[in-house]
């Protein structure tokens, strides 16, 4: 799409980001809320000589994705709760195999089939934790159509930077909204590092992050799930391999955490009270804040828009100078947990799971309460 | 391994995992045949596998780009390297655990869309890699660790099932002996579509011991004396086992 302002839907805008930040493969199997998404890209790619196809079931999705971006393809997939459970296995193959992705969960009410049409933010969790073993994500949250659209991008540019899947966590309210987004020319795209003669699997010098060849370079790669040496062969039975393997795949996300992590402040610099939200339940703490504020209640807030690696130092710095957190989310309590764990203060919860989004007079009473009668 | 295909392998990889016997290694020969006899050049071509024994077949022994994925979804994974880059020759390797159970549908999804890539299925009817339980190949009334008074379901028959799926190429050979194997592997690399060949190939540290084939070459006499080409529209007889092309 040319540079201007449109009116676009969220999940539109993450298609078009997609495109923009250079994916020229993508497979999906249709899933409410996200399927506009794929509906999309398979009308635009023919123009943008990407590679579109419908699999069998989201286990094949992910599978050719990750496929397709050893053969050098931007790759993306798109999907919900239910189809992000049947990804798991593959997830922590592309973990385990620092194959670079995106997978975009647009989040509904759970479990299992839920409320397929209602938003939640049931998902935090799952996709942190979903696959077996130890390791770090990153995962981003949208909180407008426009973000929709930059974050794509940005989750794009960090999976080709650090090797590994990027998850774009939003959810049906923001999938589904329609607003104005800004498309620009200026845009920085990051692509895989390359060297020829080099082992994909080690780490590069002082850089934890190995440069990735494709399928067809003459590089004759061996790729596998298994745990592996620098150059890809299986050694399952070598503990010095596994660790250092675990180790790196952790501490290529862990020590790069302050590149990676982005957070917003609203009127927290005087704050007495902070609220902490990421994605559309952000939207409605701003509101609140701006609520509070002319009832001359201090409040500020904090907007995680990368949620993993978690941004603890800044939770926790924040958390020296507030008197209470508030934590309003679209679920029973997940990121809430994370909070308590790195915060000083006071901590307060604030879970809404009817498949309705967060207002913020929800947030301004929670608050009221909290500050006044506890 | 003769040595005019040593040139194949990555000789640190060498000698190969598998039991004294088993037909994985015999199938690994006629791969290399096959390719060094359609002229075709290792640099292009992707071995995609899956998790068993079958899915070491190509890694890490053959010198080329390998990818060895999850269990059963080795299909899926070469569907994306084949969109990615239309060029490559993409040849999938596993075992009947993985294409034809955990990995089913999307054998017959890869078949139904004719994707231009060849699946080789080294079938000895049972998972050998995780001891030897039942798999949806083995026979009525074999033996094995979970069927332990004889097999009750019936078995796939792989050629019947992709070739209803829409498969362009589909054949079955036993590794014994190998010769119409590797021709059939030269056919299905040629094949432009979907090309699939079940090939028998077997267990004995498994299958035979618990079936009464003790030795190997128990198992490959059991093959060579049941395997018969069946011409078209015929009916096989009890216990033979039809092999050749059934769709071309
Ligand atoms: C998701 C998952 N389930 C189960 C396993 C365990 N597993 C490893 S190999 C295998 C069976 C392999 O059988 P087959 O494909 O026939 O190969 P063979 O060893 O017989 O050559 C199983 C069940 C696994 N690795 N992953
Ligand atoms: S267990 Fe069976 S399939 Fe596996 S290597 Fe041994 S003989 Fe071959
Ligand atoms: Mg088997």
């Amino acid at each position: 799409m040319k540079a201007g302002s449109y009116l676009l839907q969220g999940n539109e805008a993450c298609a078009e980001g997609a495109i923009r930040a250079g994916c020229k493969f993508y497979a999906g199997y249709p899933i409410s809320p996200s399927s506009e998404i794929m509906e999309r890209i398979a009308n635009r790619f023919p123009e943008c000589k990407g590679a579109f196809i419908q699999m069998e079931d989201e286990i094949a999705s992910i599978s050719a994705v990750i496929g397709a971006s050893w053969t050098g393809a931007k790759a993306m997939t798109a999907t919900s709760g239910p189809g992000l459970s049947l990804m798991l296995e593959n997830i922590g193959y592309a973990i385990m195999t620092e194959t670079p992705c995106v997978i975009v969960d647009v989040q509904r009410a759970g479990p299992s089939t839920g409320q397929a049409t209602k938003p939640s933010q049931g998902d935090v969790m799952q996709i942190r934790w979903g696959a077996s073993g130890d390791y770090q994500i990153i995962a981003l949250c949208p909180w407008s159509v426009q973000e929709m659209y930059d974050l794509t991008i940005e989750s794009f540019n960090l999976s080709e930077q650090f090797r590994v899947p990027v998850f774009l966590l939003c959810d049906e309210a923001v999938g589904h909204l329609r607003e104005k987004c800004v498309i620009k020319d200026d845009i920085e795209i990051i692509n895989r590092k390359k060297a020829k003669g080099k082992p994909p699997f080690g780490q590069d010098g002082d850089d934890l992050i190995p440069p990735m060849p494709s399928f067809g370079e003459g590089e004759r790669l061996l790729v596998t799930g298994s745990t592996h040496n620098e150059w890809g062969f299986r050694k399952t039975s070598d503990p010095d391999v596994q660790m250092r393997l675990v180790k790196r795949l952790s501490d290529k996300i862990l020590l790069n955490q302050d590149k990676i992590i982005r957070t917003e402040n609203y009127l927290l610099d005087d704050a007495e009270i902070g609220i902490i939200a990421y994605g559309i339940t952000a939207r409605a703490s701003l509101k609140a804040v701006k609520i509070l504020r002319e009832k001359g209640i201090k409040a500020g807030l904090l907007r995680l828009k990368t949620l993993w690696p978690f941004p603890e130092k800044v939770i926790g710095e924040l958390s020296a100078m507030v008197k209470k957190l508030i934590v309003p989310e679209m679920n029973l309590g997940q990121i809430v947990r994370e909070i308590e764990r790195v915060s000083k203060c006071d901590v307060v919860r604030l879970s809404k799971v009817n498949g309705e989004v967060i207002t913020p007079s929800e947030i301004v009473e929670e608050l009221l309460l909290a500050k006044y009668y506890s | 391994m003769p040595k005019g295909l040593q040139k194949y392998l990555r000789l640190q990889a060498m000698p190969t995992p598998f039991c004294p016997g088993c037909g994985h290694g015999m199938l690994m020969t006629a791969i290399l045949h096959a390719i060094d006899e359609a002229g075709l050049d290792i640099n292009n071509m992707v071995f995609v596998s899956g998790i068993g024994c079958a899915g070491w077949i190509p890694s890490p022994h053959f010198n080329a780009d390998t990818l060895h994925t999850t269990h059963g979804r080795p299909i899926a994974f070469a569907t994306g390297v084949k969109l990615a880059n239309p060029e490559l020759k993409v040849v999938v390797i596993s075992g009947d655990g993985d294409l034809a159970s955990i990995g089913g549908n999307h054998l017959i999804h890869a078949a139904r869309r004719d994707m231009p890539i060849t699946v080789i299925c080294a079938n000895n009817s049972i998972y050998g890699m995780t001891g030897g339980q039942a798999s949806s190949t083995t026979p009525i009334d074999a033996i094995s660790k979970t069927t332990p008074s004889g097999n009750i379901e019936r078995p796939f028959d792989l050629c019947r099932l992709v070739g209803a799926s829409g498969a362009g190429y589909v054949a079955r050979y036993s590794v014994v002996p190998l010769k119409p194997l590797i021709k059939s592997i030269i056919t299905a690399l040629n094949h432009n579509g979907f090309s699939f060949i079940d090939v028998l190939s077997p267990c004995p540290t498994y299958f035979g011991r618990m079936n009464k084939m003790k030795r190997p070459v128990d198992m490959f006499d059991d093959l060579k004396k049941r395997c018969k080409k069946i011409k078209k529209g015929e009916k096989s007889e009890e216990g033979v086992i039809p092999i050749g092309v059934f769709v071309e």
